[in-house]
């Protein structure tokens, strides 16, 4: 009898897990549909897309697009390509995401291990930068960013990134730091730690998953943002966003659809690299910080 | 002047008074032990000592020194957690020499000291691995290598057995009481377990609600308990709480209650007091701890004061070394410890033995000892 249910209960489980399989494979499909597109198309030449069949593979291969993308293509004045705009963008976000990371760490750390009084409405008022929409501070943080002397650069669009970031980075490190033991921190005053030893040494090596959390979150949003990079910097410093709308959305000339494909995965590329690095960890890292705090 | 001197300490969070008016003082080599329920205070009594928490007012005295305000790591304390507190991201050696780290001591120092207590603690085979890949009674070892390294004035010790299996707890118990007796260190041990109150100290500081209700040794404590609430908080099963009359007769002092059928039982009080006197016909609680309620045969044969008297046996509760046998008197529950084999049963009528001699007596109202 048992054993009849048990054997019922594996063939239905059985039958389960394929209608599982099915529809994942099902939505698996639709969702690397625009990616199939964009990757056959930027590799074949514009005669075959122009031609109709936007679905086919190349019959011709080239990596032709791939190059004008990155190093030909008329973006701004001159015929640079989207490369200049590339590093643009990486010496935007890499000290953005490790500023924002770093005081986002210290924040949570004050926040939960050095409680002082009024700290819970401290941290209910950063978490407001969370809600906070963009369009809102354009015209006052363009007043602050001439008034450092930043408007145009890219440390101007950094510290735009960081003010942001901060709410964000806080919020992580303060749920993670919540659930770390605060005897941990008393251990460590008591051998001699101060401060900032104590921060080193004994917190940020135990914070990786949050850590993880902060960056891949960070890095996804500077690299994507398109407001900011638009609104605040100039030619010198446009981030690959507003380079990739401006190649895209040029109205004279013939529209290149391979090569705008290539560079809009040129632009892609850097936040799909950085999730499938530390993807598996970001998971873990918001279930360490949500669940526990 | 003490060792250790805490003179009329408060502490207040808000306008809440966790604790009121302790003056303690640990002489070089005390193991006092703070005990108490949880939330009496002892724990930030701790960690006032250790420099954890400030002091609202009043004094904390080290070797004469004020400490009121000195940053825990500069009073030459030592302190053990509950959770042992390791630095998961270090191993063992790291956990143990940080502290030294810490302070600026040489490199070679710091090895000969670690391999020092690594050796003391048996913790040698250890010293490279992390504190996770360790078990209870390890990082227990662990923490208190830690402690040790630093050969401080004063250890401090915060519920330190209270996250181990029960019989670890007992070995623990008996290796730190050896470790005492090898370094003769002043220890001052927080626990909420009386038993390990008992078995580790060389005083107690019994706290309730922030108050210090009795300080003194274990036999005080356990034999005199200053109040009801250290009467019944130490001792396990707790001490019998029987409502008695007092009758002064001539020299002859009497305490007066009934038995299970309600019989007049009465018990003379050998060298009663002139408090206890003047209470005559007045109601007051007789403390009697199971042990000193026994069957005839069981009770102390070198106490002259035992009285006896019939009652009735509610439950009995065999505990392998001894049978707890429960009855009533004066209308209240009491628990004798009767030998094992106590052929006392279930409704039997058989003879209790009070030993007098251990008997102690409480005002009612305030809870008090009236001697």
């Amino acid at each position: 009898m048992a054993a009849m249910q048990q054997e019922s209960a594996i063939r239905t489980s059985n039958a389960a897990r394929v209608l599982i399989y099915l529809l994942l494979l099902l939505f698996a499909f639709f969702y690397l549909l625009p990616l199939f597109v964009m990757g056959v198309n930027s590799v074949k030449p514009l005669s075959e897309i122009t031609g109709g069949n936007m679905m086919a593979l190349p019959e011709i291969w080239t990596l032709e697009p791939w190059r004008k993308a990155w190093s030909e293509a008329q973006v701004g004045v001159q015929a640079t390509g989207l490369k200049p705009y590339f590093w643009n963008s990486i010496k935007m976000v890499v000290p953005a995401v490790f500023i924002s990371t770093v005081l986002g760490a210290l924040n949570g750390y004050v926040l939960t291990k050095w409680r002082f009084r009024g700290d819970t409405i401290l941290f209910g008022l950063m978490l407001f930068a969370c809600f906070i929409p963009f369009q809102i501070v354009l015209i006052p943080m363009a007043r602050v960013l001439g008034i450092f002397g930043l408007a145009g650069t890219t440390w101007g669009l950094v510290l735009v990134h960081v003010v942001y970031g901060i709410g964000f980075t806080t919020l992580y490190f303060r749920n993670y730091y919540a659930a770390f033991p605060t005897e941990l921190v008393r251990a460590a005053q008591i051998d001699g730690a101060g401060f900032f030893q104590i921060f080193w040494r004994i917190m940020l090596p135990s914070s990786g998953p949050i850590i993880v959390v902060s960056v891949i979150w960070q890095f996804t949003n500077i690299w994507n943002d398109f407001l900011f990079g638009a609104s605040f910097a100039d030619f010198s410093s446009q981030p690959m966003t507003v380079a990739l709308n401006n190649l895209v959305q040029s109205s004279t000339g013939v529209k290149e659809y391979n090569v705008h494909f290539a560079g809009a995965i040129l632009a892609a590329l850097p936040t799909l690299l950085v999730y499938i690095v530390a993807g598996r960890f970001f998971v873990r890292g918001l279930m360490a910080g949500s669940v526990k705090g | 002047m003490g060792f250790l001197d805490i003179d009329s300490a408060f502490k207040t969070y808000g306008s809440v008074e966790v604790l009121h008016n302790v003056n303690i003082s640990v002489g070089e080599g005390e193991i006092l032990v703070l005990v108490g329920p949880s939330g009496c205070g002892k724990s930030t009594l701790l960690n006032m000592i250790a420099g954890l928490e400030d002091i609202t007012s009043g004094e904390i005295r080290l070797k004469g020194n004020l400490m009121n305000g000195v940053h825990p790591s500069r009073r030459n304390i030592a302190m053990v957690f509950q959770s042992y507190a390791l630095y998961p991201n270090m191993t063992v050696a790291q956990n143990i020499t940080f502290g030294l780290e810490m302070h600026k001591v040489p490199k070679a120092e710091r090895e000969s000291a670690m391999q020092e207590v690594a050796e003391l603690l048996q913790i040698g085979g250890l010293l490279n691995r992390k504190p996770a890949q360790l078990s209870g009674g390890q990082r227990q070892r662990v923490a208190m290598g830690r402690a040790l390294v630093r050969k401080p004035e004063v250890f401090l010790f915060d519920e330190p057995l209270s996250n181990l299996d029960a019989k670890l707890r007992v070995d623990m118990r008996t290796e730190i009481k050896k470790l005492h007796q090898n370094l003769g260190t002043t220890i001052v041990y927080v626990t909420h377990d009386q038993i390990e109150a008992m078995t580790l100290s060389t005083r107690i500081a019994v706290m309730n609600e922030g108050h210090v209700q009795q300080l003194g040794t274990p036999k005080e404590i356990y034999d005199a308990p200053a109040n009801l609430f250290v009467a019944t908080f130490m001792g396990s099963p707790s001490m019998n709480l029987v409502p008695v009359t007092i009758k002064a007769n001539g020299e002859a002092v009497y305490a007066e209650t009934s038995n299970s059928f309600g019989e007049t039982v009465r018990l003379a009080v050998p060298e009663a007091g002139s408090d206890l006197r003047s209470m005559s016909g007045k109601t007051v609680t007789l403390g009697i701890r199971p042990e000193a309620l026994t069957d005839k045969d069981g009770a102390d044969h070198r106490s002259t004061h035992v009285e006896r008297c019939a009652s009735a046996v509610g439950v009995t509760e065999p505990a392998g070394s001894d049978t707890f046998v429960t009855t009533s008197f004066g209308e209240a529950e009491c628990v004798a410890r009767m030998r094992a084999d106590t052929d006392a049963s279930s409704g039997a009528v058989i003879e209790f033995a009070f030993n007098m001699e251990k008997a102690v007596f409480f005002d009612p109202g305030s809870g008090i000892r009236i001697d």
